[in-house]
């Protein structure tokens, strides 16, 4: 790591090219009354160490661009400290529980302070798979057959007898994951009904709600919606897809799927190797989801490509994509012409257009 | 995250798009008038071309992630390796820091030599003579922790696939610098009377057969951490006769040695290869570890390696290059604590507190845990290894842990994956009512998932449940076996 952080303070510098609309919000920045931009990092999920990672690099973007920043490390001094702060605007980087849920969302309106990304209730609709698989269903965007319960249903409910019937009708191996968590813990591949039981009281144990989902033999990815630029300012904002990737495991062990989760261990290729026709479909798709779960700003929307059949279908919603050098976000806007800083001024502008 | 979680934030390197690939994103959905037809170098595959092979070796998992999160203040943290240094006196160590500052400032300040200062080494060898292991101080080199004996051994001994042995379950330490390393570690499992050296031999063949030649052996023979054990002493004579006839070196890391609650002192590895060879009292094939972490501080970070001379001129060339010397100042409180004070008087303190503690775990075990686990019972050190019945994944329970945290019994093993039903307890750290409370509070969460599982099939979740996932659970359903009959036997059930 050290040696990343090390040249990664030079990157911006050899990366002049090209970026004319730094000036432009530096000065809107000096018209703001410098108050400063309060990036939200850190938290207690289990993606901490992603955000605090995340919210660095944020950080020395928006400094580049010409806003003050102010750190925030989500704790118990959060809401006291934007309280005294009295910041132009929130970037929030928390991934996981409380930031990416809409609990953060609900508490920076209920104080008046403008911030990035999507509402409380899309937040809410992607962070529960479950429900923005039900929507998604209802909406006709395809998504793999899924079933999901709450953990009280298991202890009240004798959820027991209905897996016979749940695992004819989505067969094995199944997935089988916690309804809200973004990391890979948590997550089983269930390969007969006997590994189901253990299967989800692992899931249990990273949320009270489990997704029991139909396993698709396919190609992993995911394309990132961004809210439209700054200059839509006023005029309603219309999201644009990013190039899709690819993530292509370099272990083919089917059932290694926690090493994949470890660096190094998968190759994204961006833009995606795909029929032109594949491209577009993957993108609306996408596009659809973020208008259906009524993102806002920015989100990533991961898909499935079904090996044989070619179908694609939407899995899930991250509405507070990662932000890291390994992150997929800004590689995709990268590769789309978007350079990290420019990318970051874009997040920061849906907080003055909901 | 994708379906098998491969776009969670924190995994993947890039690669570059394949040249003729350049379907970019159909412009109709980019709204960027500025866009570049072909990404130039992105950063982070700048970075991925800079990366040394070893870093492969270096993962972060996610489950470290999660033990991240338990250093909170409402969280009983039963997870650290820590002693208890609330027990220092605080007048003591200031005087000891002032004599340092008044009587040898332009000493303490400076660089000191690589192996050591010699006022330490003179503490090391009446650390070492007080197990019985007679030293010289010509044999040593003083390092930055006993951390930093594993990290130079590996970078004198090992080539990337060069094979270690370790116990299994293993220091988790241990386990981040043997993958920096990019070693092929080789874990054997662990009975009541530590590693067996039948299956050590039985494995020693086996890689000869397979042109794998072990560099070394990695044991902590006493109380091991995280297991508990202790090598017996009829294990401690075959080992070194072993690593002798093979011509083999044995790492002993013996953190602990000294903090013996009960039960009788064993010879180290160290004394009994001295004793075997033909020279003055040295050892030819075991290489000591050893730390002033658990009788007096891990602040000061000082620990010590004692090797066979063509060993050490290595370890000392490598500390050269890591760190030119530990730190002066460190060395000298020392130094000074041991002119100064009865360290055998304090090291007696400690065990009384940490005997007390541990009985108090054994307690809260019995009461909490009862019939759902079985514990080690050690016989010094700071940690019990608690492996519970059934299938149970203890990284999944940490996550459901909000208020309590214990390492996760895979952290012990190379593969991450092995020992999934067991957890290591720390004892030594935390005032008994904190201890009666974390083990409380785990035996209460333990009792959530068990009750959930028989929910879903009408039974608490069994052994059997596991022995389809094959050969790794198996062996690891055999280590749990061997290191509870320990602490059943030893509690006389």
């Amino acid at each position: 790591m050290s040696a990343g952080e090390a040249t990664r303070g030079n990157a911006g510098r050899d990366r002049a090219p090209g970026q004319r609309a730094h000036l432009r919000l530096a000065g809107d920045a000096e018209a703001q009354g410098r108050r400063p931009v309060a990036v939200l990092k850190g938290g207690a999920s289990l993606e901490r160490s992603v955000s605090l990672r995340s919210g660095e690099r944020v950080q020395r973007a928006l400094k580049q661009l010409g806003h003050d920043v102010i750190a925030i490390d989500a704790g118990p001094e959060l809401l006291g400290e934007l309280l005294e702060r009295q910041p132009r605007a929130a970037f929030v980087t928390l991934h996981g529980r409380d930031g990416e849920d809409g609990t953060v969302q609900g508490l920076l309106e209920a104080i008046g302070v403008p911030y990035t990304g999507s509402g409380p209730a899309a937040c809410m609709r992607c962070t529960d798979k479950a429900l923005a698989k039900y929507l998604m269903r209802e909406a006709g965007i395809p998504t793999p057959d899924f079933r999901a319960f709450k953990e009280s249903a298991v202890r009240e409910l004798g959820v027991a007898a209905a897996l016979p019937v749940i695992g004819r009708e989505l067969g094995f191996p199944m997935m089988v994951k916690p309804a809200s968590q973004g990391s890979a813990l948590g997550v089983n591949i269930a390969r007969s009904s006997d590994e189901l039981p253990r299967a989800i009281v692992a899931a249990l144990a990273y949320d009270r709600k489990v997704l029991l989902e139909r396993y698709v033999n396919g190609r992993d990815l995911a394309v990132s919606v961004l809210g439209s630029q700054e200059g839509g300012r006023g005029s309603k904002p219309e999201p644009v897809a990013m190039p899709v990737i690819e993530a292509i495991p370099r272990e083919q062990d089917f059932y290694a799927y926690e090493s994949r989760y470890e660096i190094g261990m998968t190759t994204f290729v961006c833009p995606a190797e795909l029929p032109a026709e594949t491209t577009a479909r993957a993108q609306e798709l996408a596009l659809a989801t973020y208008k259906l779960l009524g993102c806002h700003g920015v989100a990533r929307v991961d898909l499935m490509l079904d090996r044989e059949s070619g179908e694609l279908t939407v899995l899930e919603t991250n509405v507070v994509p990662g932000l890291t050098e390994t992150s997929l976000l800004p590689l995709a806007a990268e590769v789309a012409g978007i350079d990290f800083d420019a990318l970051v001024a874009r997040i920061l502008a849906s907080a003055s257009t909901r | 995250m994708a379906q098998l979680g491969i776009f969670a934030a924190a995994g993947g390197t890039l690669a570059p798009a394949a040249p003729g690939c350049a379907t970019v994103a159909g412009a109709m959905t980019i709204d960027d008038g500025s866009r570049r037809a072909r990404p130039t170098a992105h950063e982070l595959q700048r970075y991925e071309r800079l990366f040394a092979a070893r870093t492969s070796g270096m993962r972060s998992s996610a489950m470290r992630e999660m033990m991240a999160l338990t250093e909170r203040p409402d969280v009983i943290s039963l997870a650290g390796g820590l002693p208890d240094t609330s027990t220092f006196p605080p007048a003591l160590y200031a005087k000891l820091m002032a004599q340092v500052a008044a009587d040898s400032t332009a000493r303490a300040l400076q660089y000191g030599p690589t192996e050591g200062m010699g006022a330490a080494m003179d503490c090391i060898v009446q650390v070492m003579a007080e197990e019985g292991t007679a030293v010289g101080t010509g044999e040593m080199i003083v390092t930055t922790g006993g951390q930093q004996v594993i990290d130079l051994v590996c970078k004198a001994l090992i080539d990337p696939g060069d094979v270690i042995v370790a116990e299994a379950p293993t220091y988790p330490g241990a386990v981040p610098t043997f993958g920096a390393y990019q070693a092929d570690v080789v874990q054997i499992e662990m009975d009541a009377d530590g590693m067996p050296i039948d299956e050590l031999e039985a494995t020693l063949d086996r890689l000869q057969g397979e042109n794998r030649r072990p560099k070394f052996i990695y044991t902590i023979p006493n109380f091991q951490n995280p297991g508990g054990v202790t090598m017996s002493l009829e294990r401690r004579h075959r080992l070194v006769q072993i690593a002798r006839e093979r011509e083999l070196l044995v790492l002993e890391d013996n953190p602990y040695g000294l903090l013996r609650y009960e039960g009788e002192a064993l010879p180290t590895l160290y004394s009994l290869d001295a004793a075997n060879a033909d020279r003055d009292g040295k050892s030819d094939f075991v290489i000591y570890l050893g730390t002033f972490s658990k009788i007096l501080s891990p602040g000061l970070r000082l620990g010590w390696a004692v090797a066979p001379r063509p060993v050490l001129e290595k370890l000392n060339l490598g500390k050269q290059g890591a760190d030119l010397c530990s730190s002066p100042v460190t060395q000298l409180f020392v130094a000074a604590y041991f002119r100064e004070h009865d360290w055998r008087g304090y090291l007696t303190e400690l065990k009384t507190l940490y005997s007390r503690r541990r009985d108090t775990m054994l307690g809260a075990l019995e009461e909490h845990f009862g019939d759902r686990a079985q514990w080690t019972t050690p016989q010094g050190g700071l940690f019990i290894w608690a492996t519970l019945h059934g299938d149970v994944d203890t990284t999944n329970l940490l996550a459901r842990a909000q208020d309590v945290a214990f390492v996760p019994g895979r952290a012990a093993y190379m593969d991450g994956r092995r020992g999934s039903s067991s957890m290591r307890l720390n004892f030594a750290g935390l005032p008994e009512e904190a201890i009666r409370e974390g083990i409380r509070r785990i035996g209460e969460i333990m009792g959530g998932d068990t009750g959930l599982f028989g929910a879903l099939t009408g039974s608490p979740p069994s052994h059997a449940d596991a022995d389809d996932e094959g050969e790794r659970d198996a062996s690891a359903a055999a280590l749990a076996d061997a290191l509870r009959t320990d602490g059943r036997r030893r509690r006389g059930r």
